[in-house]
């Protein structure tokens, strides 16, 4: 992978314009910029917008600073607003992702470098499968799913969102194109022609050349399990096992009732503090999310 | 209690709401045994002891339970907030659908109760004690929770409403604050004339505001015997309604701000909306959402259709009720009595709701008492009266959780084009009459 994407400005460096240095349009720069802004304002309006409190809030321009600054009184509040119930969403969103993203990134990397590396009868039917579970988004399944459980027993426990969060079909399609790639037959071959169990081959041999497309697989589930809502939305009545997002509506609809206590601005300083980790994650594993991303995608 | 959600979100709802209620009416599997008790039962259940379930959103409700559960120490009360509104009752049907997760008690608006009572989703509690409540509670919540003969949940709470005014506005245009609808609309004329960016009220299309009207104006458009319905959105009242209203809308003298959005607080905040006709437990709101608007804002009479009349109607307010497939009804009833007829009727007073029990809305501390954020007027001289003048004879739908749901579609139409009022009340009575006759009634 590294040394072919080295190699490809060599390549094309006769060419006027090159990979690395392509040519300038100032049609394409104003969109990319149309884009930036479209993407960062929504964020700056959060930064800008937390550190108001809730009168100020209403009574400023939204895109800049009113007068006071209390984020960090809001920041305080949010944390301790109703006995501190927010470090109790924050925890179980925190449980709901290692459990449910990390258990699907688990079950895709073995799921599909088996897929990739051995033959088995079914394999198309399983693809097929596979490739239509991608079509069918989770939000069309959150109702049958819960009429599943609820006879099961297990809505309103964690299980009720973990359970679901485990499968990633993508991420079984994604590992399983980046196995195909990324370990090569002979070196599996090679490793077990010197005495390594399947086991061992897989763990000590494979593992290792899988982990962009591991990262990449984790970063998606992270995403997916981080912002989902409609899910535990449905699943769970309890508020003691909310995560983040459906706390936050739930704060947020405090505006929509008959003496309900109106707190715009804890939504919003909740909301700045639920998508910093987030951001740690991307800022910290993106090197790996790129490369994964490019093999999922780029037929060598 | 109003409420506003995304129009996805409730779309959604509405949908898996009438897949369920489509669902079922086909089976009956509940044990029919359970839901006949007595007042005994009530008191044996109290002794036992046990755990029931409550679903509800109302804020006050959290000091209720601590109350119940330190007086009544063998018993445990789970208070769940399951979704405001429209939320919760998709989820409560869906946990009705399941046969599992119900709970013991759930709070219900009134607008909405009668879905769940005709369709036996919520128990009957005349037996328990409720039928020795009619002086307890005041008229118009009180008929509200009845259907056929039947009382199907406790009133919590109730909106009679009144006209929420900010006087600096007034003054500062010299307008007087209306006492007819006439007069509100000349209103409207003078306050936007003199500021562009002020309005006398915001409307983006509001079910529960508009029938709310068309009920003060002495409209019926709705009529429920049995399954036979009978829906008539043109009748006088409605129609007059709709004359009035049009000429807001055509002059373009309404806020086109959604209620309940931020949009519409930071307008009651700054006087870029005048006024709010709306039910009587606006005040808890206005304090904590409008802080900006302590000592601008004033209470008066709900303007009148006719000029000396002092006709009103109900705006919001919700029951709690029990579901048929609750375990432990005898128990659930004990809390829910507690709760509106008993002590935590004061409580919830204390907290700031409004009543719908005669012995705190005609008792004297709270009727006398001075609000702060209303520049000390004695607000709830003004909302008690109106709680008496409730216009009698109003019913809701047996489906209107799914008519309000259309309402946007089609009566919302006249707020955003040119579509006439008259003409959106007559696509919203048809669309819901279509429903109603899917649903088993017979509509017209």
């Amino acid at each position: 992978m590294a040394t072919t994407t080295a190699l490809r400005p060599k390549q094309r460096a006769r060419a006027a314009h090159s990979f690395a240095r392509p040519r300038r349009s100032p049609l394409l720069t104003a969109l990319t910029g149309l884009i930036l802004i479209y993407s960062l304002v929504p964020l700056a309006w959060l930064v800008i917008n937390s550190t108001k409190s809730q009168e100020s809030l209403l009574s400023s321009f939204g895109l800049w600073f009113g007068d006071g600054f209390s984020l960090f009184s809001n920041i305080k509040d949010t944390f301790t607003y109703n006995d501190g119930i927010f470090l109790r969403w924050f925890a179980n969103t925190l449980l709901y992702v290692v459990v449910g993203a990390g258990g699907a990134t688990i079950l895709a990397v073995m799921g599909g470098y088996a897929l990739a590396k051995f033959d088995f009868p079914g394999k198309k039917g399983v693809f097929a499968v596979v490739l239509g579970a991608v079509a069918v988004p989770g939000t069309a399944l959150a109702v049958p799913t819960f009429l599943m459980f609820s006879k099961m027993g297990i809505t309103d426990t964690p299980w009720a969102v973990i359970i679901p969060s485990l499968i990633s079909p993508f991420g079984l399609y994604l590992m399983w194109t980046f196995a195909t790639d990324a370990t090569p037959t002979e070196l599996m071959e090679a490793a077990k022609v010197d005495g390594a169990s399947e086991l061992r081959t897989f763990f000590q041999v494979c593992l290792p050349m899988l982990a962009p497309g591991i990262v990449t697989v984790l970063l998606f589930s992270m995403v997916a399990t981080w912002n989902n809502y409609f899910l535990p939305l449905i699943m769970l009545k309890d508020p003691d096992w909310y995560p983040l997002t459906v706390g936050l509506n739930s704060w947020s609809q405090q505006a929509l009732t008959a003496g309900g206590d109106v707190i715009f601005n804890l939504v919003i300083t909740g909301s700045l503090l639920t998508i910093l980790p987030l951001i740690a994650a991307f800022l910290l594993l993106q090197r790996f999310w790129q490369s994964g991303l490019s093999a999922g995608s780029v037929k060598e | 209690m109003n409420t506003k959600h995304g129009r996805l979100l409730r779309a959604v709802a509405v949908s898996v709401v009438a897949a369920l209620a489509l669902a079922a009416c086909g089976g009956s599997d509940g044990d029919k045994s359970s839901s006949t008790g007595g007042a005994a039962d009530v008191k044996a259940a109290l002794k036992k002891g046990g755990t029931i379930t409550v679903w509800a959103w109302e804020p006050t409700l959290t000091k209720v339970v601590k109350d119940f559960e330190a007086e009544h120490k063998n018993v445990t009360v789970k208070l769940v907030n399951a979704g405001t509104g429209n939320d919760q009752y998709t989820a409560l049907q869906n946990a009705i659908k399941a046969g599992k997760g119900v709970p013991d008690v759930a709070q219900i608006e009134y607008y909405a109760l009668p879905q769940f009572s005709l369709a036996k989703s919520v128990a009957d509690v005349s037996s328990y004690g409720a039928s020795g409540l009619d002086k307890t509670f005041t008229p118009g919540p009180w008929a509200s929770v009845q259907q056929s003969g039947g009382i199907y949940g406790l009133p919590m709470d109730s909106g009679p409403m009144a006209l929420f005014y900010n006087k600096t506005v007034f003054d500062k245009y010299k307008v007087a604050v209306p006492k007819t609808w006439d007069e509100y609309v000349d209103a409207a004329r003078k306050i936007h004339a003199a500021d562009p960016k002020a309005y006398i009220a915001n409307d983006a299309g509001d079910a529960g505001f508009t029938t709310s009207l068309i009920w003060q104006a002495g409209g019926q458009p709705f009529k429920v015997d049995g399954d036979k319905v009978k829906i008539d959105l043109s009748d006088a009242g409605s129609k007059r309604f709709a004359d009035t209203w049009q000429k807001l809308l055509d002059e373009k003298l309404l806020a086109p701000t959604p209620s309940w959005s931020d949009g519409w607080y930071k307008g009651l905040a700054d006087g870029d909306i005048a006024t709010l006709t709306i039910g009587a437990w606006m005040p808890a709101n206005l304090e904590s959402g409008v802080k900006a608007g302590a000592g601008k804002w004033r209470v008066a009479p709900m303007p009148q259709w006719e000029a000396g009349a002092n006709a009103t109607s109900e705006n919001g307010g919700s029951s709690l009720a029990i579901p048929t497939a609750s375990k432990n009804k005898a128990l659930a009833y004990a809390f829910m009595d507690y709760a509106t007829a008993g002590q935590g009727a004061q409580t919830r007073v204390d907290a700031g709701a409004f009543p719908a029990t005669t012995k705190q809305i005609s008792d004297p501390a709270f009727v006398d008492k001075k609000s702060a954020y209303f520049g000390g007027q004695e607000i709830n001289k003004v909302l008690a009266a109106s709680a008496a003048d409730v216009v009698k004879g109003w019913s809701y739908l047996p489906f209107q959780v799914y008519a309000n749901s259309i309402f946007n579609d089609t009566v919302g139409k006249a707020y955003v084009s040119k579509t006439k009022l008259a003409d959106g009340l007559a696509d919203w009575q048809k669309k819901s009459a279509t429903y109603g006759d899917q649903q088993g009634f017979t509509v017209n």
